[in-house]
């Protein structure tokens, strides 16, 4: 298969009007000492129909179970039609960032709407246009509130996510960061112990609800960052936010996530999209593509690129950050996902998925790790014995259990994480509930 | 815009920046070039008022939609005044370069730095070399 | 066009989540939304519709000719769309048990040796979620490495050329690193002599291009590596320009300790407005263990991930990276096979096809053949004319095609980056030639269809200054400006004396 037109008679015109001789001449400047003098030593060339028959028997190598309980981070949630159709729109799917605004009015406008979504769920005044995953706009926020605040100490909770954090130690050296994290008190943090440890903090990170599923005092949090003087950050699930508050309405000053529940398939991992949004005031220190309103000369509504001084092709070494490309077309799902849901559906979801959450501690009937704690789509059970073999008979039923939390936290070998989206139904719970206690 | 122009009773740097010196006080501004090359201003980031500016290194901040300019202070001193109005209408800076696009009013501590600065002709020669 | 909150009516809706039956759950007063956010309120036809018509605003390689240098901007297969929605890989969550999930971690595998063949190094990691992030990433090996040996506090330097695209030198301060500025020679290559007189025991590495952003390919790079590997310092090669060079010649075989491959350029994943993309990274042996975690390996008869890792930087994203950009890449190098170089051939002809049609009515301020993409100066045009890169930019808009690159490389004024790729047919290119033609001419007889371009388009050029000033950067619903009641600010768009 190969996607060249080139044929014999272009190419002896083409090397004609070049003055050459041959397809060699053109190499003439390489040193022999560099000429690869042998074939790549890769299978030979696949027809179309060859290379989907390869990719079709991988892809049956990878087993899904039809009901699955696994969340994690990554989420089971319905994507609709209209948003794979959107996607495939090659106007879109085959266009390169909008540097030339004329001709990109298409996904221009897209982003700005993207922007306002996100301020919107978030409660924030300004959005960049994505960032590469929920993990790393933790890294942005702190570069953000590095230089926002001139400190260089970030805190996070253990509670967050063990990427996020992981991540966020792994920028931190080239920052000049310190990371402390705030440890989890019974499965929640303790605004009292995020205060002390922000004092001379840049920023305070922490997961709401977190990583176990539990609602954190998150107005209580943010108090507690802010009094500390460091930048409160909230590292939000989109589709909670029909149900809980915004961050922008309880003090903080950024608010970023992953966005992967809000209309991206799982993919195994990627690409999705991570976003972040903050307070107006730190709008000239937001990495990544910013799109704003404007006119032309004939006074027509538009958009365009703005205050790209900050960012790496003009700013260089003092850029805001090193991104260019970004999870446009990924944000872009986002945007139609959040626009077919609308502001009921996007309450109707949140709170299916906790009411089907609620039904679930009631059938599982198994402990639960941290009782007496509010929960969102997601809750941490103990199961009595070693968690992946759980998971391991789970599956030989069908059934993909949930997360075993042993590998991320000491002391936690025997407890499932388990995810409830709006996909799954009672029966399903019943089910579950029927595995887990034989 | 205003026409290229380079007043007689300034000073010039080679970083683009004017100083107009009256005893032990000087006002600071960038010139007609360096407006013309950044295109209008849309940003201005003031430094605060007492805040130090050495010579040679830069003391404020400039933004047009294609570049950011550090702003470098021609002669060393303290900061005595900001042109606040700028933050609004950053290009003043464009419009009126040398009178109320002035950027800082500084009380000098080595007024002998002057010697090292280029006179209008001496600028625009330089200038012409570097085209 | 009006926006989707535009298009918003109160109690209109286009989704609906299936009803379990259950009691509503108690969310706890001091955490409960008080406002509901305003997401728009439209029904399914009207949303497919409002986003149908902006795709109609838009330019793609789907829709023409798009050379834009360094982006690499070739045909996106249209294969690759439909096996990366295979249920299979679409559905498949990266905690799932390894044994369950053989068929993924076998492609990243497979794909992890076919990009160590084509760079000539030794080991692979997918993880970076772009250029950018590999850029990063790489950094951060060279400094895990120094600082193993006791050297990191001594090397703080990164030389990256004048012609370096801005990544790099962000990405040199993100990863805490300082920057030397090496100058090109007349022949555009790295001047030898100022990087000799710049590298010394306090230099961690170079980061390059090769062939440069001038679409040149380094002459002396036999003699770079040396240098830098007798400071005891790093070779990192941006993978950018990669499209030239695939079976042709490998970073690896150039010197190259550090190598990130853009699969949104070299291996045809969608650029998508401006991502998703890829940027994995391969290194020769002695960073292997630096490599972020977990590691893709061999795991008895199948495959399976490798966390124990004590010397690894630690972890770049989230999971295992961008995983349906591997899909549609490694479909693309199995299309292709030992045939890519076949691919940069083709890059490389049609490139330097159209310097030959073009170097007469422009300016090309390095007089050699070129590699998959060559630089143009407008600057003729500006002296004599007082045209601009900008006004032929938009006016080749008026000619059906999008423009190239401009204003980039930074050291050659009025520039005009072009890289065809490999996908285009000899009409095309023809096409693009006749036009870039045509503007030259249309520049001395009748400059303003240049000025006043692009005709037609939806909007005309459109003021930034205003768009900086205001920062208008979200619907402000009840209180949104109306923009077109202001006056236009004193310059529109950009460049008055670049």
């Amino acid at each position: 298969m190969s996607y060249l037109a080139l044929t014999d008679a272009d190419r002896d015109a083409m090397l004609e009007a070049i003055g050459v001789e041959s397809l060699d001449d053109l190499f003439a400047d390489l040193p022999e000492g560099v000429r690869f003098d042998r074939a790549l030593d890769l299978p030979p060339a696949l027809t179309e129909q060859e290379l989907t028959a390869y990719f079709e028997q991988l892809a049956t190598e990878n087993q899904r179970a039809d009901v699955s309980f696994l969340g994690a981070g990554l989420y089971d949630h319905y994507v609709p039609a209209v948003v794979d159709a959107v996607l495939q729109r090659g106007e879109f799917l085959t266009a390169y960032t909008p540097y030339q605004p004329e001709l990109s009015q298409g996904v221009l406008q897209a982003i700005f709407e993207y922007q306002t979504a996100i301020c919107e769920l978030t409660g924030m005044d300004v959005s960049n246009a994505s960032g590469y995953d929920g993990t790393t706009v933790a890294a942005d926020a702190c570069y953000i509130a590095k230089y926002a605040t001139g400190r260089s100490k970030v805190v996070i909770t253990e509670a967050t996510n063990p990427q996020v954090r992981q991540v966020v130690k792994t920028y931190a050296p080239g920052f000049g960061l310190e990371v402390v994290e705030v440890p989890h008190r019974d499965g929640a943090t303790d605004p009292d112990e995020l205060r002390a440890a922000a004092d001379g903090a840049a920023c305070a990170i922490f997961q709401q609800p977190n990583f176990f599923g539990v609602l954190e005092p998150a107005p209580d949090l943010a108090a507690a960052a802010t009094e500390a003087e460091a930048l409160a950050v909230a590292h939000v699930d989109p589709l909670s936010l029909g149900v809980l508050e915004a961050p922008g309405r309880y003090g903080c000053a950024l608010a970023i996530g992953e966005g992967q529940a809000a209309g991206n398939h799982v993919s195994f991992g990627g690409p999705h999209y991570g976003f972040l949004a903050a307070r107006s005031e730190f709008i000239r220190r937001m990495p990544g593509r910013i799109v704003g309103e404007t006119t032309d000369a004939a006074g027509n509504r538009g958009y365009v690129l703005t205050l790209q001084t900050r960012e790496q092709h003009i700013r260089r070494e003092k850029a805001t950050s090193n991104i260019t490309t970004n999870q446009t077309l990924l944000a872009l799902a986002g945007l139609v996902y959040l626009s077919w849901l609308g502001p009921q559906g996007l309450r109707d979801l949140g709170e299916t998925c906790m009411a089907l959450a609620d039904y679930a501690k009631e059938r599982l009937g198994l402990p639960l790790l941290f009782s007496g704690r509010t929960t969102f789509k997601e809750f941490a059970v103990r199961v009595g014995r070693d968690a992946r073999e759980v998971v391991r008979e789970a599956l030989a039923q069908g059934i993909r259990p949930g997360y075993a939390l042993g590998r991320d936290y000491p002391g936690m070998d025997d407890v499932l994480l388990v995810a409830f989206t709006e996909r799954r139904t009672k029966e399903e719970i019943d089910r579950l509930a029927e595995v887990l206690a034989a | 815009m205003a026409a290229e122009h380079y007043p007689d009773d300034l000073r010039y740097h080679r970083e683009h920046d004017w100083a107009r010196i009256e005893g032990d006080q000087a006002t600071f501004g960038i010139t007609w070039f360096a407006q013309d090359a950044l295109g209008e201003l849309v940003h201005f980031e003031p430094p605060k008022e007492g805040a130090g500016a050495t010579r040679d290194q830069t003391y404020a901040e400039v933004e047009s939609v294609k570049a950011v300019s550090d702003v470098i202070a021609p002669l060393s001193g303290e900061i005595v005044e900001v042109n606040q109005a700028l933050v609004d209408a950053p290009e003043t800076v464009n419009a009126d370069p040398y009178g109320d696009g002035w950027i800082v009013r500084v009380k000098l501590s080595e007024p002998g730095e002057a010697d090292a600065l280029l006179d209008a002709q001496a600028y625009q020669q330089y200038l012409a070399e570097q085209a | 066009m009006k926006l989707i909150f535009e298009k918003s009516r109160p109690g209109r809706r286009a989704g609906r989540i299936p009803s379990p039956g259950l009691p509503a759950p108690e969310v706890p007063a001091d955490l409960r939304r008080a406002e509901p956010p305003r997401l728009p309120e439209i029904a399914e036809p009207d949303l497919l519709r409002h986003f149908t018509k902006l795709s109609t605003r838009n330019f793609g390689i789907d829709t023409g000719f798009y050379p834009l240098g360094s982006c690499t901007m070739k045909h996106n297969p249209r294969v690759n769309e439909r096996l990366a929605a295979l249920p299979g890989f679409r559905d498949i969550h990266p905690l799932e048990d390894e044994e369950r999930v053989q068929g993924a971690l076998r492609l990243c595998f497979e794909l992890q040796e076919a990009l160590a063949e084509i760079t000539g190094l030794d080991a692979v990691s997918l993880q970076p979620a772009a250029g950018s992030q590999g850029e990063l990433t790489g950094l951060m090996l060279m400094r895990a490495h120094f600082a193993e040996r006791g050297e990191d506090e001594r090397r703080r330097k990164i030389a990256i050329p004048d012609t370096a695209h801005g990544t790099n030198p962000a990405s040199v301060t993100m990863a805490g690193y300082e920057l030397t500025n090496i100058q090109t020679d007349p022949r555009g290559n790295i001047d030898v002599d100022d990087l000799r007189a710049k590298v010394d025991e306090t230099t961690a590495g170079l980061m390059l291009t090769n062939p440069s952003t001038l679409g040149l390919f380094d002459e002396n790079i036999e003699e770079i590596a040396r240098i830098f590997h007798d400071a005891g310092a790093l070779m990192y090669y941006d993978g950018a320009n990669l499209n030239a060079v695939c079976g042709i010649s490998r970073p690896g075989d150039m010197g190259f300790d550090i190598v990130h491959i853009n699969l949104h350029k070299t291996f045809s994943q969608p650029h998508g407005g401006g991502g998703p993309g890829g940027g994995p990274i391969a290194v020769s042996e002695r960073l292997e263990p630096f490599l972020p975690v977990p590691a893709i390996v061999r795991s008895g008869e199948g495959y399976g991930l490798d966390y124990d890792r004590p010397r690894s930087i630690g972890k770049v994203r989230g999971f295992l990276g961008p995983f349906g950009v591997f899909v549609r890449s490694y479909a693309f190098i199995r299309a292709y096979g030992p045939a890519l170089r076949e691919m940069s051939e083709v890059a490389v002809l049609n490139a330097n096809y159209l310097l030959a049609r073009l170097r007469e009515a422009y300016e090309l301020p390095f007089d050699r053949l070129c590699m998959h993409e060559f630089v143009l100066s407008a600057r003729r045009l500006k002296r004599e004319r007082g045209v601009t890169a900008l006004d032929v930019a938009k006016r080749l808009m008026d000619y059906g095609f999008h423009p190239p690159t401009i204003y980039f490389p930074l050291i050659v004024p009025e520039a005009l980056m072009i890289e065809p790729t490999e996908t285009e047919a000899l009409e095309t290119l023809d096409a693009f030639a006749d036009a870039m033609q045509a503007i030259a001419r249309e520049a001395a007889e009748q400059p303003e269809l240049l000025k006043e371009a692009p005709h037609g388009t939806p909007v005309g050029r459109l003021d930034e200054v205003k768009a900086a000033k205001r920062a208008i950067v979200r619907y402000r619903f009840e209180e949104h400006p109306d923009l077109s009641a202001e006056p236009a600010a004193a310059s529109v768009e950009a460049p008055k004396g670049a």
